[in-house]
């Protein structure tokens, strides 16, 4: 049976769909960023921007913008009413001190032990580049990477071992694709969602690490 | 009567002297001492190890003081950006040294600094590249890397509001390194949007107390309006 990848826009909703009433939640540079799109209005969900906001609304209407309210990918974004700005310091005690819910990040790779690659390809000509990538790997509560299930050559993006230099050890908990739901056990890797048409035995070709099905 | 009050941005930064480590505040282009680094640029200190998030933006700022050769080393998270050019060509060629420590690593070592500790552990980084070579420890069970403050002889910053004693407001999301970069530096300069009578700033919602600043100087149009 055939079976259609999610677009970038379904993975996003489906992230949102997780992402529960008075959660803590950064959303991470890139498609991540998507997510706050589908977080329903009602629901007060408090957005953390690293460089020092709780309370991140959505993108201003053109012409409001403001070149000292923006986001940690540097565009301009608006506060929710009971928003709050600090500083770096207090920022990622919010992290490292365990207050974030939840962090969405994009990653290259994900072991199945749960590490994470998403900061550097190790290229020699390439100007690293951190941020916050590896303070907000070890500090919110749960890690979902939320990235496509294979590279544009069709490589899978969850190995067994990670190949491009690490951000994190050990710190994934699920794992959000184009095509499926992965949470990181203790028993290894647990599919919890498929896309409609998809099997087991398609996605583990897919897949470069072992998959078995999660028990309800 | 204390004033740390000057009258020129030239006036603010004349005594940098060549290698010295300076800490510039801001994310991006917001909160970022635009006018403080023009002058530091006029001032032609050189060989300067420069502390900041990120490595410059177009060709104004932090890019211009990169461009104009000033900078030996750069301690940063962030480089890489769509319009870093400057930076990207510098380090390419080998003109510009790069210390890259993660992010909440680069804010915790500056409050280190500005606290008196000697040192401390984080988790961030165990186990990566930033961190190889470095002291690690379990505690409780969890693995953490020694990481040492960063101290810097001069840092520029913005902020919004300021008295003639130095205390400091800032506005929006550009308070970002601002209140911590204050308290690492022997000398703290700020340019402020407006300088304000001493009393005008509550108490209660002063950001920087002026002991953490030397200088403040007001630069018309700093601030934008709300």
């Amino acid at each position: 049976m055939r079976f259609r990848r999610r677009t970038r826009e379904q993975m996003a909703a489906r992230v949102a769909a997780d992402i529960r009433e008075g959660m803590y939640v950064n959303l991470g540079i890139g498609l991540p960023t998507l997510v706050a799109n589908f977080l329903p209005l009602d629901r007060e969900i408090i957005l953390h921007s690293e460089n020092g906001i709780l309370g991140m609304g959505p993108a201003p209407a053109p012409g409001e913008e403001d070149p000292e309210l923006i986001n940690a990918g540097k565009q301009p974004v608006t506060m929710r009413t009971g928003g709050a700005f600090f500083h770096h310091g207090d920022s990622f005690a919010m992290m490292r001190g365990g207050r974030l819910d939840v962090c969405v990040l994009g990653a290259f790779q994900v072991s199945a032990q749960g590490d994470l690659a998403n900061w550097h390809t190790g290229a020699p000509d390439a100007v690293p580049a951190v941020g916050g990538a590896m303070d907000l790997a070890i500090g919110a509560r749960h890690i979902y990477v939320m990235m496509e299930h294979t590279t544009k050559t069709g490589e899978s993006k969850i190995v067994q071992r990670c190949t491009y230099p690490l951000t994190g050890i050990a710190c994934v908990k699920r794992i959000y694709t184009d095509i499926a739901i992965i949470d990181v056990t203790p028993r290894g890797l647990s599919v919890i969602e498929m896309v409609e048409g998809l099997s087991l035995e398609t996605l583990s070709q897919l897949t470069a690490a072992p998959l078995h099905l999660a028990t309800a | 009567m204390i004033d740390k009050t000057v009258s020129s941005v030239e006036a603010a930064v004349s005594d940098i002297s060549d290698g010295a480590t300076v800490m510039i505040g801001g994310f991006g282009t917001a909160g970022l001492p635009c006018e403080l680094i023009d002058a530091l640029i006029a001032q032609g200190a050189r060989d300067l190890t420069v502390v900041s998030n990120n490595a410059g933006n177009g060709e104004t700022g932090l890019a211009a003081l990169l461009k104009a050769g000033r900078v030996r080393k750069m301690v940063c998270s962030f480089p890489r950006q769509s319009d870093s050019y400057v930076f990207d060509g510098l380090y390419r060629a080998g003109k510009v040294e790069l210390e890259l420590v993660p992010q909440g690593n680069l804010a915790a070592r500056i409050e280190a600094a500005g606290a008196g500790f000697g040192a401390f552990y984080t988790p961030t980084g165990y186990g990566t590249l930033l961190a190889e070579r470095k002291e690690t420890r379990n505690i409780d069970g969890r693995n953490y890397v020694l990481e040492f403050p960063l101290h810097a002889d001069v840092a520029l910053i913005k902020a919004h509001r300021g008295d003639r004693w130095g205390n400091l407001i800032y506005r929006k999301a550009a308070r970002n390194f601002g209140p911590i970069m204050a308290t690492a530096a022997s000398r703290t300069i700020a340019q402020v949007g407006e300088i304000v009578e001493l009393g005008a700033l509550d108490p209660e919602v002063v950001i920087t107390p002026g002991i953490f600043v030397h200088r403040l100087v007001q630069v018309g149009g700093a601030a934008t309006a709300a």
